[in-house]
């Protein structure tokens, strides 16, 4: 069997596993900004105990395997939560789903507040001294200029959320990796099957580059000389 | 002349080091008061204890009526009367200049969109820059910058205004052009506390004259009398060191 018939046998199930791969990963992107975004702001707050919050489950998601969490999302709390109701199920897809989103929002809430911290603090006086008050600040002159910072640490992030999906198929999310696997231990034609799918995160990576490029440009207001 | 700021017996520490220690002062309005004094001496962290960007440690401030060291006084209104303007200019750097100007009358409901961008380019003339309405902050020099930040304080209207150092991160050639906008607002009325290292400036606007070391008022009077009869020992020290670097003669 050469290349080509593998292309054309394994296309159909790895376009299965890639739609999940990217469905998963959009998903997670999504939510992890929103986690992200809550738990950076639980960071800065001036209250201990919200500070601790967001830190220990930073502290708990960055300490911790991936792989490890998956599990005990996917094996671990069914079983837990199947002692008040036996009939309890969580699909790979939830499970990876959630553990994915909780990865995503730890780090992305690291690279928001890395973001905002390396926002000038005269910026946050100027605004407050007009009489602006704190979440008009926030909103007005901090965040607008930490995104901008943040970005190409962001998407450093979403790549790597990409990438990761392929940990989720060990317990069993019907990505591409996991389809990958089912067509080789079918044909045996390891080579050839692993290059398409790194070709095809390839594809996957390299457009979300290419978003993340347009994104860059529009916030890039230093650029926006008119000389 | 009606009282516009009260320190009385202001005190300030960070963390257990004093840098205030007991500071007391009244100034009236319409009065240009100047803060001298060597680096260290608690200049600046004075002036940002009256618009409350330093919390105060003991002692009490009253700007306006509004006893601002009291925890139940809404200091973003109070702020709102009281201009201020930084050593480091702190133009919102993704704003252009005019929305810089526009962005807090406009947002705390002060002005309408259109009022606010009418005001911000009257403004702009008046510190002579409406050619640069549309420029971004990292395209200005230093003096441009820091005169943008003068009309973004003033499109608040505020009745006091507070100059942290505002030219000492200026390149020499371009400091008289921030000085004569602030001469500007002095002539036209405006309540001014500018801290300073320009004897000159202070010579010929201010109506007084503060000279403060460790953290203490060692000497206050108008400036013919401060700068020719100093007369504390400290003081005397201070300007024969400072006129003889600048080779003044006051």
């Amino acid at each position: 069997m050469d290349f080509l018939t593998t292309i054309n046998e394994a296309t159909p199930l790895l376009l299965q596993g890639l739609k999940i791969t990217v469905m998963i990963s959009v998903m997670s992107i999504v939510i992890g900004i929103v986690i992200g975004f809550f738990s950076c702001l639980l960071g800065l707050s001036k209250y201990r105990p919200l500070r601790a919050i967001s830190g220990v489950y930073v502290w708990i998601v960055r300490g911790t395997p991936m792989i490890v969490q998956a599990f005990i999302v996917y094996f671990g709390f069914p079983q837990l939560i199947q002692m008040l109701t036996p009939d309890f199920r969580l699909s790979a897809f939830t499970a990876g789903l959630i553990t994915l989103s909780l990865n995503a929002g730890a780090y992305l809430s690291e690279v928001f507040r890395g973001g905002i911290a390396a926002v000038d603090k005269g910026q946050a006086e100027a605004a407050r001294s007009l009489g602006l008050n704190s979440s008009q600040t926030m909103i007005k002159v901090v965040l607008p200029q930490a995104i901008k910072i943040a970005i190409p640490s962001m998407v450093n992030q979403f790549i790597i959320i990409v990438k990761d999906t392929s940990i989720l198929s060990v317990i069993g999310l019907a990505d591409l990796v996991n389809k990958a696997k089912v067509y080789v231990g079918a044909s045996y034609q390891f080579f050839a099957t692993y290059i398409l799918v790194a070709v095809y995160y390839l594809v996957i990576i390299s457009a979300l580059m290419l978003i993340s490029k347009y994104v860059e440009k529009k916030f890039n207001y230093e650029r926006k000389d008119k000389y | 002349m009606r009282e516009k700021i009260n320190i009385k017996n202001l005190h300030k520490s960070f963390s257990k080091l004093p840098v205030l220690k007991g500071i007391d002062l009244t100034i009236h309005e319409g009065e240009v008061v100047c803060i001298i004094g060597p680096s260290g001496s608690g200049k600046s962290t004075l002036l940002r204890c009256v618009n409350k960007l330093e919390t105060v440690t003991d002692g009490e401030i009253i700007v306006d009526g509004c006893i601002i060291t009291d925890k139940h006084t809404n200091i973003n209104k109070v702020r709102e009367n009281i201009g201020m303007v930084f050593q480091s200019f702190n133009l919102f750097a993704h704003l252009t200049v005019k929305k810089n100007i526009m962005l807090a009358p406009v947002d705390l409901k002060k002005m309408t969109k259109s009022e606010a961008a009418e005001k911000a380019i009257e403004l702009l003339k008046q510190v002579g820059l409406e050619d640069k309405a549309d420029s971004y902050p990292h395209e200005l020099s230093g003096g441009q910058k820091q005169r943008v930040a003068i009309a973004r304080s003033l499109a608040m209207q505020p009745d006091i205004m507070l100059f942290d150092e505002p030219t000492s991160a200026l390149d020499p050639e371009m400091i008289g052009e921030v000085l004569q906008v602030m001469k500007q607002l002095a002539t036209d009325g405006m309540t001014m506390v500018v801290v300073t290292h320009e004897m000159g400036f202070a010579r010929d606007v201010a109506d007084r004259v503060i000279f403060m070391s460790d953290g203490m008022i060692v000497e206050e009077a108008p400036p013919a009398e401060l700068f020719s009869n100093p007369q504390e020992p400290r003081t005397k020290e201070f300007l024969a060191r400072v006129l003889q670097d600048l080779g003044l003669q006051v």
